[in-house]
């Protein structure tokens, strides 16, 4: 057992910190979440330079990582810079993409390049987070198929090049690679609430060859949980780095903000509210490790479950302080941390929210 | 970063389970599973098996007469014996004294009184609190006035655990009353068949005889007695609270208390179904078991960068926190699962001997007496509100 990093990810995790850090302050992210785009590309190509990208995928994916710890470390520091480029799109649709077959896995290539974007279209306007519901079809049609239905809240779906749609077949849910330009799929393109892109895909007889199928028809559904099992781990450690944030700027307002003639870090009422914020966010960090070590394991989905349920709890918590300890001056456009919660909270919101994830817990309990 | 045992700690986890399955009295074992008393008696012998096996001290540097353990091999004995029901061992001065007079102590006291920790010759006794002392700690106030080659003792210390089992008490004094108040204390060993030691019972309200308050009066203490410098008292003290980090966070007490209330939520029924069952019920359980999976990682991580030399930083007040509060949660549901059977508590029942038919479920007497009992533990070793104190101190530095 041990709990220190090794040396590469050590490394990998400093130079992200070290880019997010001195190369993408809030001011430049705001602009760019105000683009079309919704983030830079000019950015987004440093990175892919950087190996941040490639980080997220094993060598024969293409990458040089893919570790939980890999993802781990890398998104806890995209989360410090609020980063908007879409990794968690091109994690989620890249990690299905390792299912393909040969021509869809080389695609991975420039995705780590940062040339082609991917996004994964599989929730739907009414299944919330359930991952079996898919209404979806695929309907077989001489050498293809032919896909209708609707994807909802599609993370960065409104850029990417190709999308990953899940559907019903004949044999159950199956996954296909589809350009996105194909016709019949129409995109609306929106911002959220906490500045990243999303949008609504509606697909409307949309005809592809069976060689868009990603692994075998009606086999879909594990590989579904696998990336979201990985996209899970991906926020929460995002979380985590969105946490330390808010926590080091309300610690520091502690310290310089005077009332009453003195800094109000010396008042109790604050101070033991403050300590509380940091053990749970030690909490967080040891259940990050936890599912990261486990990705691999039988145990990958309870400890994703335990995860996503503390940060929907205690992230809540650690998000909603650091604005009222802050006061006013939090509820502000200009300053940050008020910016640091929304994404705090909204994580809550990805891939199953603290109901949820207590609900699977429960669930997996029950089959033990 | 890597979860798994490596080889030799799967050889070191598989020794001592083996141990626990031959070495520890079923006796022993049923009693701690049972919740019932441990005797004076119970306890010695249980620390005299596993001093002969050289695991009581497993944890002592070897210069001292350890197998000087890494804090996963110590985790790992901890979780065996936890899981095993073997009883918690007594810890003043297996794990409070001992490293301060390893840190602190002169060579005559080390070589005295560590083997005679270890032997079980001595029973030690803590004696910090005094009644105008609880979470102030440094104002206390029982004194030490040096006469001759002797110190003489006045005052009173309170909260005194297992003191009615002590030969011997390790007491924070004043010696003076110059400067801060934090830097008059000095750090004395205290025979307590000296004249003038009185110890006297304080009962808890559930009943149980557990702590004592022990009086000073006139008490003559060799100054040989006295550990480190005079007046440097506080510091050793706090040398203990904060090195002392293992064990703080108390998961092995968590995990064997979870298992225990799922036993029991089994075993409860509810509209015909098991307790275990129920939506509500399950949730709280849930909750408990991922607020006390991140905890495990948490005190790893913490012990481990204690054994790589990290400086002491707020994680022990960290842990001491969601340690109890886990625990006190555990006591609580526990009690909840129990229905109106939490109600009968039959204290002589938790004694040996005692022969007859159980008041409902087999395991329902001691729960609720427990719950009370526990809500001692975010009040004592500094109350929860003194390490929330100690944490914004540390990180905030106003």
């Amino acid at each position: 057992m041990d709990f220190n990093h090794t040396d590469d990810r050590r490394m990998l995790a400093d130079m992200a910190g070290r880019f997010v850090r001195e190369q993408y302050p809030i001011e430049a992210r705001h602009e760019a979440a105000k683009t079309d785009d919704g983030f830079s590309r000019e950015t987004w190509a440093q990175m892919a330079e950087l190996g941040l990208i490639g980080a997220l995928f094993s060598e024969d994916a293409g990458g040089f990582g893919g570790a939980g710890f890999d993802i781990a470390v890398v998104f806890e520091e995209l989360g410090k810079g609020l980063v908007t480029e879409p990794f968690l799109a091109n994690l989620l649709a890249g990690t299905a993409l390792t299912h393909g077959n040969d021509s869809q896995k080389s695609i991975l290539e420039s995705v780590v390049g940062g040339e082609t974007l991917l996004a994964f279209a599989h929730g739907e306007p009414t299944s919330r987070y359930d991952l079996e519901h898919v209404d979806t079809r695929a309907e077989t049609s001489g050498d293809g198929y032919v896909l209708n239905g609707n994807k909802a809240v599609v993370i960065s779906g409104d850029r990417a090049d190709h999308l990953v749609v899940s559907a019903q077949t004949e044999t159950g849910i199956s996954l296909f690679l589809v350009p996105a330009n194909t016709d019949g799929i129409h995109v609306r393109s929106y911002p959220t609430v906490d500045g990243y892109r999303a949008a609504e895909i509606a697909l409307k007889d949309v005809a592809v060859s069976k060689d868009a199928l990603i692994g075998e028809e009606g086999q879909g559904l594990p590989i579904i949980r696998e990336v979201i099992a990985k996209g899970t781990l991906a926020v929460s450690a995002e979380a985590l780095g969105a946490i330390e944030m808010a926590i080091d700027m309300t610690l520091d307002y502690l310290k310089t903000r005077k009332q009453f003639g003195v800094p109000i870090g010396k008042f109790q009422a604050l101070q033991h509210r403050m300590a509380d914020m940091m053990t749970e966010r030690e909490q967080i960090r040891s259940a990050v490790i936890n599912a990261a070590g486990n990705l691999e394991t039988s145990e990958r989905d309870w400890n994703i479950s335990a995860l996503k349920n503390l940060i929907g709890r205690s992230g809540r918590m650690i998000a909603e302080e650091s604005i009222q300890m802050h006061g006013g001056i939090a509820m502000t456009w200009e300053y940050a941390v008020g910016h640091y919660a929304k994404r705090i909270i909204m994580i809550d919101h990805l891939f199953g929210d603290v109901d949820h994830h207590m609900e699977q817990i429960i669930k997996m309990g029950r089959a033990a | 970063m890597d979860l798994n045992y490596t080889e030799s700690e799967q050889a070191f986890q598989a020794e001592i389970r083996e141990f626990m399955a031959t070495k520890l009295p079923k006796r022993l074992a049923d009693k701690t599973r049972d919740h019932k008393r441990l005797t004076k008696a119970d306890m010695e012998e249980w620390h005299s098996i596993l001093n002969e096996a050289g695991y009581l001290t497993g944890h002592w540097p070897e210069q001292f007469g350890g197998k000087g353990w890494n804090a996963i091999e110590r985790t790992i004995f901890d979780e065996e014996m936890t899981a095993a029901n073997g009883p918690r061992l007594v810890p003043f001065g297996l794990n409070m004294l001992a490293p301060v007079l390893m840190a602190f102590g002169s060579p005559e006291q080390q070589n005295h009184y560590l083997p005679r920790i270890a032997n079980g010759d001595d029973w030690w006794c803590q004696g910090y609190s005094e009644p105008g002392a609880g979470s102030d700690l440094a104002s206390l106030k029982m004194s030490a006035e040096l006469d001759g080659d002797h110190y003489v003792l006045n005052g009173q210390k309170t909260w005194t655990t297992l003191g009615q089992h002590a030969n011997m008490i390790f007491c924070l004094v004043r010696t003076s009353k110059e400067g801060k108040q934090q830097e008059g204390i000095s750090f004395i060993l205290v025979d307590m068949d000296t004249p003038g030691v009185e110890v006297r019972p304080i009962i808890l309200l559930e009943g149980t005889h557990e702590v004592n308050e022990v009086w000073f009066t006139d008490v003559r203490v060799p100054a040989e007695n006295l550990v480190g410098e005079e007046n440097k008292g506080w510091t050793y003290a706090k040398y203990l609270l904060v090195h002392e980090r293992s064990g703080i966070a108390g998961v092995g007490a968590a995990l064997s208390g979870l298992e225990h209330l799922k036993h029991i939520a089994a075993d409860q029924m509810k509209d015909g179904k098991p307790l275990l069952d129920d939506p509500f019920f399950a949730a709280r359980l849930a909750e408990i078991e991922v607020d006390l999976s991140a905890m495990r990682t948490s005190n790893l991580r913490v012990t481990q960068a204690a054994d790589d030399g990290a400086p002491p930083g707020p994680e022990t007040s960290m842990l001491k926190i969601k340690g109890t509060e886990i625990r006190q949660s555990i006591n609580d549901l526990t009690r909840r699962a129990l229905g109106p059977y939490a109600m009968p508590f039959v204290s002589e029942a938790l004694d040996a001997g005692y022969n007859e038919e159980p008041i409902g479920p087999d395991y329902a007497n001691p729960i609720a007496a427990d719950y009370f009992n526990h809500r001692k533990t975010s009040i004592y070793g500094g109350s929860n509100e003194v390490q929330r104190n100690i944490i914004s101190k540390m990180m905030m530095g106003l």
